[in-house]
């Protein structure tokens, strides 16, 4: 068991490390001024990627039942791509 | 103290564990609750956008993108050590799991900081919610945000409390993992918040 918790800490240890790389690039772009859907598209996927590993590790939510899998991280990709309808349908 | 089924999932090597949501049911309830709230707003704010696009991306501009990713680093950090808390526990070392809780609760707290003064700034520079519809969303987004971290510090500080005292362990792992989802909701929201209102335009 002790085992398992130290690679439990190494997978969440890596996870907060990309997490954070994929904040700084979300600052990056935000900082750069680049505008658009296919950049708002780009920004909603990382968003995505960093709530899925938020979800399923953190929240342990990958050792859960089926049925909360597909609640949290269907709520996640619904939530996500709304967002990003509402961009797409701006284009005149 | 939890079931005994809980405590068998526990126990059990990873791979031959049953699926198992870790914290209380009423709790991950309340979860889903917040989450479809935030995600109404988060919704809300991508059409009302869609209608004035330029005014939205000329006030986002404005905002500070910097507080705005140390934010990001500081909630995403503090979940990282409520993760390393939870392991800590488990693994029978609960006094090693509070001091993880309160680096946790450092960086609660610094968010709290970071996002006060950026308030501040923001009322100092006579915006309010009737300034804009940008800033009507953006103020009151952020602001039912900070509500949540007010409350999550409060949970992260009675799992400190108890942690201290060596209440959880392998076999009591239900109120420090229920505190953790909580938390962890707080972190995952903030997550699409923060693209949405101060990058994406």
């Amino acid at each position: 068991m002790r085992h398992d918790i130290r690679s439990a800490d190494r997978r969440s240890t890596v996870l907060w490390v990309l997490l954070i790389i994929a904040t700084v690039l979300t600052w990056a772009v935000g900082e750069g001024g680049a505008g658009g859907p296919a950049i708002a598209t780009l920004l909603l996927g990382i968003a995505l990627l960093k709530g899925t590993a938020v979800i399923l590790d953190f929240m342990a939510i990958g050792r859960a039942p089926l049925l909360w899998k597909l609640i949290t991280l269907g709520w996640l990709a619904l939530v996500c791509a709304l967002i990003g309808l509402a961009y797409w349908k701006g284009i005149p | 103290m939890d079931s005994t089924a809980a405590i068998a999932a526990r126990t059990a090597p990873h791979s031959h564990q049953p699926a198992r949501l870790a914290g209380d049911l009423a709790v991950w309830f309340f979860i889903l609750a917040e989450l479809l709230a935030f995600g109404v707003f988060f919704i809300a704010y991508a059409f009302a956008r869609a209608h004035n696009p330029e005014l939205f991306a000329a006030e986002q501009m404005a905002l500070n993108r910097n507080t705005g990713a140390i934010n990001t680093v500081l909630l995403l950090t503090a979940s990282y050590f409520v993760v390393c808390a939870v392991h800590a526990a488990e693994a029978g070392r609960s006094p090693v799991g509070a001091r993880w809780l309160l680096a946790a609760l450092a960086c609660a707290g610094s968010f709290v900081a970071v996002k006060s003064a950026e308030y501040a700034a923001a009322f100092s520079a006579g915006i309010s919610l009737s300034s804009s519809t940008f800033h009507m969303f953006y103020l009151s987004l952020t602001f039912f945000h900070f509500m949540h971290v007010i409350l999550g510090m409060v949970i992260l500080g009675a799992l400190w409390v108890n942690a201290r005292k060596g209440r959880y362990h392998a076999h009591n792992l239900n109120g420090l993992e229920s505190g953790a989802a909580y938390w962890h909701m707080v972190d995952l929201v903030w997550l699409v918040l923060f693209p949405l209102v101060y990058v994406i335009r």
